[in-house]
């Protein structure tokens, strides 16, 4: 039994049944498939993280999202700029203590390399409905490259809890059609 | 060195019981029982609050029962425990003294004084940071030194479990290698010393920057090393429960392991391998390349998943190829029905048994891969499939167990048998339920750790689909089934433990009846189990299309590189 010694002393010596030996293979070879699924979506997938990250200081962040805010703005809503950079653009989004900020604005199948950082806490990246996920530090810049392939309007929500707020930690993100203009 | 210390028989068993132990094995399951009390409660009060009709909890409380909910489970109440297992299956097992009691009773001491720490840290308010802390979160020092004197005491009770197990050799209690039980333990004992380690590495700075004597703290280095710890604990649970998976098939069925070998290899696979895996909880982590998230998290081969794999085979099939020999030899599951289903003991292990592996395992595995993390990081699917493992898997088997325990430790006959017969079914449903709601409301992007998913007082709110409310309600539900049977499981076994019929003993050896035994080790002699290969066969069914179909949603997402 389980709770009483091997009844044959030397028991790495046994050979292994059968049926447990093929179990061992498949599940083997399955963790193979596993892995290399992985890496066979690196590259033949279309959705993977880049590994682009840098150090930055939350001001030299927040400055440089300041700047795509001045000269892309096209509106404002509820207090929030609304910015519509070019496409293939450099984009930004700042995370802070209770907000995703501005508000941006995308053209449907372009591409934009989104910069992400925290200014204070650790906060959670979460775009609704596409759900994406991202954690976002502060310090650390993180660059992906996203196609929109829906349009509409999209909300982000805080997934990594900080503090008291994190409930009301919401942003937005528009994607509009592209008209040729 | 001889000893004098006082033993009985258990009448049942035939093991040899030393008075030392079995007073450790009392102390730390009964604290470890009231705490699953107190993070029971927490717990329901949380999804009551997540169910939108309810919000039973205004915010701040939200975030603090939280706290007081992973802390009080996922640490007090399963590490308590484990001290009780890790005794159980060291001293009782083999027959053998405890080494150096007092040393393991100042571990308990310790180990209840950090937790009442912590606990006090935590109801104050000042330190709803969760069970992980992540700095720049900061809580009262207090939080941070409760769970370090706790992790203390817990490395103290593993040196008294290796302790012991040397006693034993030394004073030959048993013949050959540790039974495999014992030998599951010490491998959950080998991964928690590392873990332990680990958990030093970072909480001691944690307190010293709570304290204002370290400025900054990197959040990346942080959730690095923290999930180094966090993650390698949770592979002491796996070790234990399949440990006692082994022990109650073997104690209520007569089950041995069709083959050592192989069991304890899949065994030895853990320690090798699974406290590696640890960035899976980092595969969206800005500054980790894909290349160190892909290897850590699979080692290329996935030798842990394969470790539980082959349980999911042994265990079952020990109990089948044991059935089998009682003549319950028609068709494929004969041997299955005629299991005694009434004992909760039986029942508990393999309803946990199933819901680990069909819920937990499949889950964990699929959205341990890297690009899946994507849909999945941080959405409330993440605790669905916890639940399943570590509420299904581990929480019931050590629930089971316990109703072996009573009669063999604490000497009781259990009270209310009928109610105790139907809380495995009753809290297996309930954990099913909160385990597959809460990880169909992640699969529809619903955040974990959050207090309002109306975001009635944001700014700019974001409208859950309705199927989102609806699961919530429903997980919502599923909570105070879970929490019926959770309530029912601690007013039997306290009522058993205080009011229970004493079992009479005696120091008496009586023989342990080898007539148990199944089968013979050795080539030709191998039970079939064509049971247990076609549930095994359905298992790899099901996890190979879940798991494709996770690629498919993902195909879905917007491209992103
Ligand atoms: C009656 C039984 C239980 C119910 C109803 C329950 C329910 C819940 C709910 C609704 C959440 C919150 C998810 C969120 O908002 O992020 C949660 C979190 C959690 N639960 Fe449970 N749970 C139960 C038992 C357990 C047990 C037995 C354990 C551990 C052994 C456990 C460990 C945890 C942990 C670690 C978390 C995560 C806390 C965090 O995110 O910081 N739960 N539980
Ligand atoms: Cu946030
Ligand atoms: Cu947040």
């Amino acid at each position: 039994m389980s709770v009483s010694p091997p009844q044959n002393k030397i028991w790495w010596n046994e050979p292994v049944p059968t049926s447990e030996l093929i179990w061992v293979i498949i599940a083997f070879v399955w963790g193979l498939i596993m892995f290399f699924m992985m890496i066979y979506w690196h590259v033949y997938g279309e959705q993977n993280l880049s590994n682009e990250a840098y150090r930055i200081t939350a001001e030299d962040f927040s400055a440089k999202t300041e700047a795509m805010v001045e000269k892309y703005q096209v509106r404002e809503e509820s207090g929030y700029p609304v910015v519509r950079p070019p496409p293939g653009d450099d984009i930004y989004l700042i995370a802070r203590l209770w907000q995703w900020w501005p508000i941006l604005e995308l053209e449907k199948g372009q591409t934009y390399r989104l910069h992400l950082s925290s200014m204070d806490w650790l906060h959670g990246f979460s775009l609704q409905p596409v759900n994406i996920n991202l954690q976002i530090h502060p310090d650390y810049e993180m660059v992906v490259t996203i196609t929109p392939t829906t349009s509409g309007e999209f909300g982000i929500v805080c997934n990594e809890y900080c503090g008291i707020g994190h409930h009301t930690m919401t942003g937005r993100m528009y994607v509009v059609d592209n008209e040729g203009t | 060195m001889a000893t004098k210390e006082q033993y009985r028989i258990c009448q049942t068993t035939g093991l040899r019981v030393y008075k030392s132990a079995e007073n450790l094995i009392k102390a730390n399951a009964v604290v470890a029982i009231v705490f699953l009390a107190v993070g029971g409660v927490f717990g329901i009060m949380v999804a009551l609050t997540r169910w939108k009709a309810v919000h039973l909890l205004p915010a701040d409380w939200f975030y603090m029962a939280l706290t007081g909910h992973g802390i009080n489970l996922l640490i007090v109440w399963i590490i308590f425990f484990e001290m009780a297992v890790l005794y159980f299956a060291s001293a009782v097992i083999l027959g053998s003294r405890l080494a150096t009691p007092r040393w393991a009773w100042g571990a308990f001491a310790l180990m209840l004084a950090g937790a009442v720490i912590t606990n006090i840290a935590i109801l104050q308010g000042g330190s709803s940071v969760m069970f992980t802390s992540y700095v720049p979160l900061k809580a009262d020092p207090a939080f941070y030194l409760g769970i370090i004197l706790f992790a203390v005491g817990t490395l103290i009770a593993t040196f008294v479990f290796f302790g012991t197990l040397v006693i034993a050799k030394q004073e030959k209690t048993y013949e050959g290698s540790v039974p495999l039980v014992t030998f599951g333990a010490t491998v959950a004992a080998i991964i928690a010393v590392f873990t332990i380690a680990t958990g030093a590495i970072i909480l001691i700075p944690t307190l010293l920057w709570s304290m204002g004597y370290i400025s900054h703290i990197d959040t990346l280095m942080y959730r690095t090393v923290w999930w180094a710890f966090g993650h390698a604990s949770q592979q002491i649970n796996v070790a234990a429960h399949i440990s006692i998976w082994y022990l109650i098939a073997a104690v209520v069925v007569g089950a041995k392991p069709i083959s050592e070998k192989v069991s304890r290899g899949a065994f030895f696979l853990y320690v090798v391998f699974l406290q590696l895996a640890s960035v899976h909880h980092l595969l969206v982590d800005p500054g980790l390349s894909s290349e160190f998230k892909i290897f850590n998290t699979s080692y290329a081969m996935y030798l842990a998943v394969l470790g539980s794999m082959i349980h999911g085979l042994t265990v079952p099939g020990s109990i089948e190829a044991a059935q089998r020999a009682k003549g319950y030899t028609n068709g494929l599951f004969e041997w299955l029905r005629k299991c005694p289903w009434g004992n909760p003991a039986f029942s508990g292990m393999f309803i946990s048994l199933i819901l680990f592996g069909f819920l937990g395992g499949i889950s964990g595995v699929v959205m341990g891969q890297e690009q899946i993390n994507l849909i999945i990081h941080n959405t409330i699917y993440v605790p669905g499939h916890f639940h399943a493992t570590v509420v299904a898997g581990t929480t019931l088997a050590f629930m089971a167990v316990t109703y072996l325990l009573v009669p063999l430790i604490f000497q009781r006959e259990l009270i209310f048998p009928g109610w105790a017969k139907v809380q495995p079914y009753l809290f297996g449903l309930g954990v099913t339920g909160i385990s597959v709601f809460m990880m169909g409301a992640g699969t529809l992007g619903v955040p974990r750790r959050h207090w309002d998913i109306s975001q009635a007082d944001a700014v700019l709110p974001y409208d859950f689909p309705g199927a989102a409310n609806l699961m919530m309600g429903l997980n919502g539900m599923s909570a105070l089934l879970a929490g019926l049977g959770g309530a029912i499981f601690i007013i039997v076994i306290v009522g058993s433990i205080l009011f229970g019929k004493r079992i009479e003993s005696s120091s008496e050896e009586v023989k342990a009846e080898p007539a148990k035994v199944v089968g013979q080790y050795g080539s030709a002699k191998h039970p079939a189990v064509p049971g247990t290969l076609v549930m095994v066969a359905v298992f790899f069914t099901v996890f190979v299309l879940y798991y494709y179909v996770n690629w498919k949603y993902l195909a879905e997402v917007w491209p992103i590189r």
